[in-house]
């Protein structure tokens, strides 16, 4: 128990997929302008990773393991992301009209996300079980969502402020991304 | 500096091979399935680079990391297969490959460079040390090294870069 709360933790903080890792960031920087979309879009990465990363561990473990052709890791994942994102994005259109509305073109966005297959790779290197991969997968999924809501707060006051022309939009964007990082180095010590 | 390097020639055989296959067989992809089959050759290709890294510089594949795999879902790839090679005839397509790749490595190579000497206060490659400065050296500004540096200077680059003109505003 103590170990899954290790990696949670480690995943959603220390090793925080946009700040320190730079996995995700098209979507960081493209989604970050307003706090609504960034929070509908954390919230579709995050149940995508843990789909994806419960689909990914039982192919990995019983299909690609028993057959040894783990090198085929990186053509097999990302065409399971892609049939994934689909399905899930099929099922939502079914269930939850209001929901599927709010994320609009984010949903089959998500496929190319690095941060999906990169969750998939990192468990599958670091040969974790399957309720380490979950905890895994949702720790990066929540500190992904965590920093995307942060810096969509801290952008929609940034818009207001009379910064230099050269400045303007993506270089705050980035150096404001600076600070974040700096701040969240401050949990290394943590665990 | 090394990652860099290694990052561009991935990157650029990737790009490359996947250009050449897909603007090779542009008349006979159906349209409605083309980004899967993209996706199919480009991960294909970056398969291949993984285990020639894997063979051949082990040390650079176990700095790279997880990056190398995830050249699948660099957007530059997808986007000049989409753009470009799925639109236009093979040699135009290889020169395209070549030209954006340059573009990549020299993005990379600018960064890498200034976030080696100001983070370490000397710079290397390959195990070459090239030089180290004089007060630098002592006294490295490590927070170039650790991953905010990257977003500052990507930032103060962005900025100058668009102050200078070589960039348009949006």
């Amino acid at each position: 128990m103590t170990n899954l709360i290790t990696i949670f933790l480690s995943m959603a903080l220390i090793n925080n997929f946009i700040l320190v890792r730079f996995l995700g960031l098209c979507p960081f920087f493209g989604v970050s302008k307003k706090l609504s979309n960034a929070l509908s879009m954390g919230v579709a990465v995050t149940l995508v990773m843990f789909i994806a990363t419960v689909a990914t561990w039982i192919i990995n473990r019983y299909i690609l393991m028993p057959f040894e052709v783990e090198y085929m890791d990186i053509v097999i994942y990302i065409l399971v992301i892609a049939s994934l994102v689909q399905i899930v994005e099929m099922a939502i259109k079914r269930t939850n009209l209001t929901l599927y509305n709010a994320l609009g073109i984010y949903l089959p966005l998500i496929t190319t996300n690095c941060a999906v297959l990169g969750i998939t790779l990192i468990n599958a290197t670091e040969a974790y079980s399957l309720l380490e991969s979950i905890a895994c997968s949702l720790g990066g999924g929540i500190g992904f969502t965590l920093v995307l809501i942060m810096m969509s707060g801290i952008r929609e006051k940034l818009e207001l402020a009379d910064s230099p022309r050269s400045m303007k939009g993506l270089p705050v964007a980035l150096l404001t991304a600076m600070l974040l990082g700096l701040t969240f180095l401050g949990f290394g010590g943590m665990i | 500096m090394d990652n860099a390097l290694g990052m561009s020639v991935g990157v650029t055989f990737v790009l490359l091979g996947s250009n050449i296959i897909i603007s090779a067989i542009r008349k006979i992809i159906p349209n409605i399935v083309r980004i899967p089959i993209f996706i199919v050759i480009i991960a294909t290709f970056v398969t291949v680079v993984n285990l020639v890294f894997h063979a051949y510089v082990p040390a650079l594949y176990e700095s790279l990391g997880i990056y190398l795999p995830l050249i699948v879902v660099n957007c530059i790839i997808l986007g000049r297969a989409e753009a470009f090679a799925s639109k236009n005839p093979l040699l135009h397509s290889i020169a395209d490959a070549l030209g954006i790749s340059i573009g990549f490595m020299l993005a990379l190579l600018i960064i890498a460079f200034l976030r080696e000497t100001l983070g370490t206060g000397s710079l290397s490659v390959f195990g070459v040390d090239l030089f180290t400065l004089p007060i630098l050296g002592e006294h490295p500004i490590a927070v170039f090294i650790l991953p905010p540096g990257a977003f500052l200077l990507m930032g103060l680059l962005l900025a100058l870069f668009r102050r200078l003109g070589v960039i348009k505003d949006d």
